[in-house]
């Protein structure tokens, strides 16, 4: 009788603990991105419990992808803890053949993003079902920062279904879902937003050496707003923070311009909701990089 | 059986009609073959004679956690308190006979008060279970060759006109000790019940064991699952009432024709919840390669926990903190118990500049690291790439000379046109590990036109006499 009571006790005592977590800071709903243009077109931010799916848009864009997923991951971490450096883990799903296309991950390199790699679990799987079924594992764990999901292509069990039951454990777990795909088309699913990254010329420093990360994102579709737009944004490591890239190079990085730095040199617009400058602009990126 | 002896084939092995027929151990294939023209002879494979035996011993595992192997053709069980298990000893010697014969092997089975005894029994008396205390009547009668000792010993022993036990025996140990040495008196004592000894048993007693055996077997999978729920309610009792927990836990199925299946589940943390366990059980079913076969059914599950830790019971504080800690742990237990140890990992912080090494990944079950990561320089754009390929890709580059960054490069086959560029930054070889052949490394960091940020080295100088640097990119920047 005792033997059956006692579990049950503590049983009760972690599903409350576990509903205070739930019920907590952590669910308060948005993740802000620190561009006030984003965050304005995200109602708020990006929302915490739900999936995202970050496309890269050429196989070669996939590290620019992934670093804006894992600052997407490192904002929702930090958000929770209000300040405080050591944020809650992430897990990260890939699959065994991206080693190989795209490079392993490098813990260094996570650590010069921000990112303490003592906070990330890495999981590989051997093919897209393992990933997704670790995913959906993980995306269960209302302990975890982020979740962040990187299979190859298009895994085939990668369907509508797969992708609602990935949603739905975002959900009740209230951690972000973000799913990080290479060579892969865009399909239906059940993803919040869904957000197409290029890799953008970065602002020169000193003797033209590459600077900060840049992205050039576009917002390809999002649930219930506005969609198809597009912006530009760094990633500032020190303040674990993106940051809008003005028109002009701010005066402490200031770098001489040269003639083949030609992003540059071309029109930055911080775009409005017209998306026909936003096709201009991605139109000569296209170019540039043919 | 025969095998290779000094370029001969010798009969290392025969069954009991070729003994009828004359044939011996140690006989030339050739000397057999002249006396018995039709004879079946099959190479001996000894790996596969030991690999036959250890299953066996997985078999008789059912009876005693305490299985040794003996010799290549005997198995030592240890089966203090086991007996009456299976009907007292009379009853555990028929139950294997039974087996045995089902499996198609002879059994010689002796029962004795220490393992030597025993073993002398089995092999060179009558077989049988000898009554305490009559080892010693008993054995006398055995020949010298009974006491598993090397032939020129025995020769001597039979010159010196000593053929019994009994003959030993009867000698002073000392005289004994000072002609053929003290292993010999050993021996003797042991086989003789005088003195005990332990058996080294080939799987190490767990500490917890729990086991069900039943009437009849069964293969259905439901009540499988029903009764290692009991088993893991079991041994979280008595792991509770020892105040320890788990670290790994091994289920042993036991299939009514002999086979044994066994699977581990490892937790990160000592544990003795048992609905986390029957989960973690379920997860290793599901991921199986090869899934639990039952053939005709299992008639025995044994659930052993060979790994304890003191673990105290806790209160459950309603502090976030601890409960994360613990939901985060439980994740990493039920990935492991799917995809495998090796494949849950965590970064561990490595004291080395050189770039591959400067990290290594470490199962997330094991304890966690104590290195901290080098903080990154402020206001610097990240020094070091998201991404590492390893082995480094070959590119063709064109480049500055001496030492200038790449202008242009092909990578994947697209060229890509350098817009900026930083370094070189030497990273020396680490000769205490490379020898010192490996050459240095020059790496720039640059962007392309596209914006895309590469780590890019090169191996060699511009210089005469030896050939063009080779470049290789070895890393992307986010």
């Amino acid at each position: 009788m005792t033997a059956a009571a006692i579990p049950t006790l503590s049983d009760l005592r972690r599903s409350l603990a576990e509903a205070a977590l739930r019920a907590g800071p952590a669910a308060s709903g948005r993740i802000s991105l620190g561009v006030p243009s984003l965050d304005a077109a995200l109602n708020g931010g990006l929302a915490r419990a739900a999936l995202h799916e970050i496309h890269a848009a050429e196989p070669a864009d996939l590290a620019a992808a992934t670093g804006f997923a894992l600052g997407l991951a490192l904002r929702g971490g930090q958000e929770q803890e209000q300040g405080e450096a050591s944020g809650r883990p992430i897990l990260w799903v890939r699959q065994d053949f991206l080693d190989a296309e795209t490079g392993r991950l490098h813990a260094p390199g996570l650590s010069e993003l921000g990112l303490d790699p003592a906070r990330l679990l890495l999981v590989r799987a051997r093919d897209g079902e393992g990933v997704l079924r670790a995913g959906a594992e993980a995306a269960r764990c209302p302990a975890l920062g982020a979740v962040l999901i990187e299979p190859w292509g298009e895994p085939r069990p990668f369907d509508l279904t797969a992708s609602r039951r990935l949603a739905l454990a975002a959900e009740g777990s209230g951690v972000p879902v973000l799913l990080l795909r290479v060579a892969a088309r865009e399909a239906p699913s059940a993803a919040r937003t869904r957000w197409q990254v290029r890799a953008l010329a970065s602002q020169a420093l000193e003797a033209n050496a590459p600077g900060a990360p840049a992205f050039s994102l576009r917002l390809l579709r999002q649930r219930g707003g506005a969609a198809e737009r597009e912006w530009r944004v760094e990633w500032d490591r020190d303040r674990r923070s993106f940051a809008e890239r003005s028109l002009f190079d701010r005066t402490d990085r200031l770098a001489p311009r040269t003639d083949h730095a030609a992003p540059l040199s071309c029109p930055l617009v911080p775009l409005s909701g017209d998306g026909q400058v936003a096709a201009d602009g991605r139109d000569t990126g296209l170019r540039r990089a043919g | 059986m025969v095998e290779t002896q000094q370029n001969t084939l010798r009969i290392v092995d025969c069954d009991w009609r070729a003994v009828g027929l004359g044939l011996t151990r140690g006989l030339t294939l050739a000397d057999a073959r002249a006396r018995i023209p039709d004879l079946v002879a099959l190479e001996a494979d000894p790996q596969a004679d030991r690999r036959f035996l250890e299953d066996v011993a997985g078999f008789c595992d059912r009876f005693t956690p305490l299985v040794a192997l003996d010799a290549c053709d005997g198995l030592l069980l240890d089966i203090t308190g086991c007996a009456h298990l299976f009907g007292g000893e009379e009853g555990l010697v028929a139950l294997a006979g039974r087996a045995m014969d089902r499996i198609g092997l002879a059994l010689r089975t002796a029962i004795a008060g220490t393992p030597d005894a025993a073993r002398a029994y089995a092999r060179f008396g009558r077989g049988g279970i000898l009554a305490p205390g009559r080892e010693e009547a008993t054995l006398r009668e055995l020949p010298v060759t009974g006491l598993d000792i090397e032939a020129e010993t025995v020769i001597a022993l039979s010159r010196a006109g000593l053929k019994t036990l009994a003959d030993l025996a009867e000698r002073p140990s000392e005289t004994l000790s000072a002609r053929f040495g003290e292993a010999l008196a050993v021996r003797l004592r042991r086989t003789l019940g005088r003195e005990d000894r332990r058996i080294t048993p080939l799987r190490p007693p767990p500490d917890c064991v729990v086991e069900r055996h039943f009437a009849e077997p069964f293969a259905d999978t439901a009540s499988l699952e029903a009764v290692v729920a009991r088993l893991i309610g079991e041994a979280a009792r008595v792991l509770e009432a020892r105040g320890e927990g788990g670290r790994v836990f091994e289920l042993g199925f036991f299939r009514s024709d002999g086979a044994v299946r066994r699977l581990m589940i490892e937790t990160g943390r000592p544990s003795r919840d048992a609905k986390a366990l029957i989960r973690l059980y379920r997860e290793r079913i599901e991921a199986l390669a090869d899934p639990l076969d039952p053939g005709f059914g299992f008639d025995a599950v044994k659930l052993a926990v060979p790994i304890c830790e003191p673990l105290n019971t806790q209160q459950h504080s309603l502090d976030g903190r601890a409960v994360e800690a613990d939901a985060i742990a439980d994740l990493v237990d039920r990935l492991v118990t799917r995809f495998g140890r090796d494949r849950v990992l965590r970064f561990a912080a490595q004291d080395t500049h050189h770039p591959v090494r400067a990290a290594k990944a470490i199962s997330a079950a094991a304890p966690p690291p104590e290195a901290a990561w080098p903080e990154p320089e402020p206001e610097q754009p990240p020094a070091r790439p998201l991404q590492l390929f390893e082995p480094p890709q070959p590119v063709e580059a064109i480049a500055e000379v001496p030492d200038g960054p790449p202008i242009r490069f092909r990578w994947r086959r697209l060229i890509h046109d350098v817009a900026r560029a930083e370094g070189p930054e030497r990273i020396a070889p680490e000769w205490w590990r490379d020898g010192f052949d490996e050459p240095m490394r020059d790496y720039y960091r640059v962007e392309d036109a596209a914006g895309r940020r590469f780590w890019l080295f090169r191996i060699g100088f511009h210089e005469a006499g030896s050939g063009p640097p080779r470049w290789f990119l070895h890393g992307l920047f986010a």
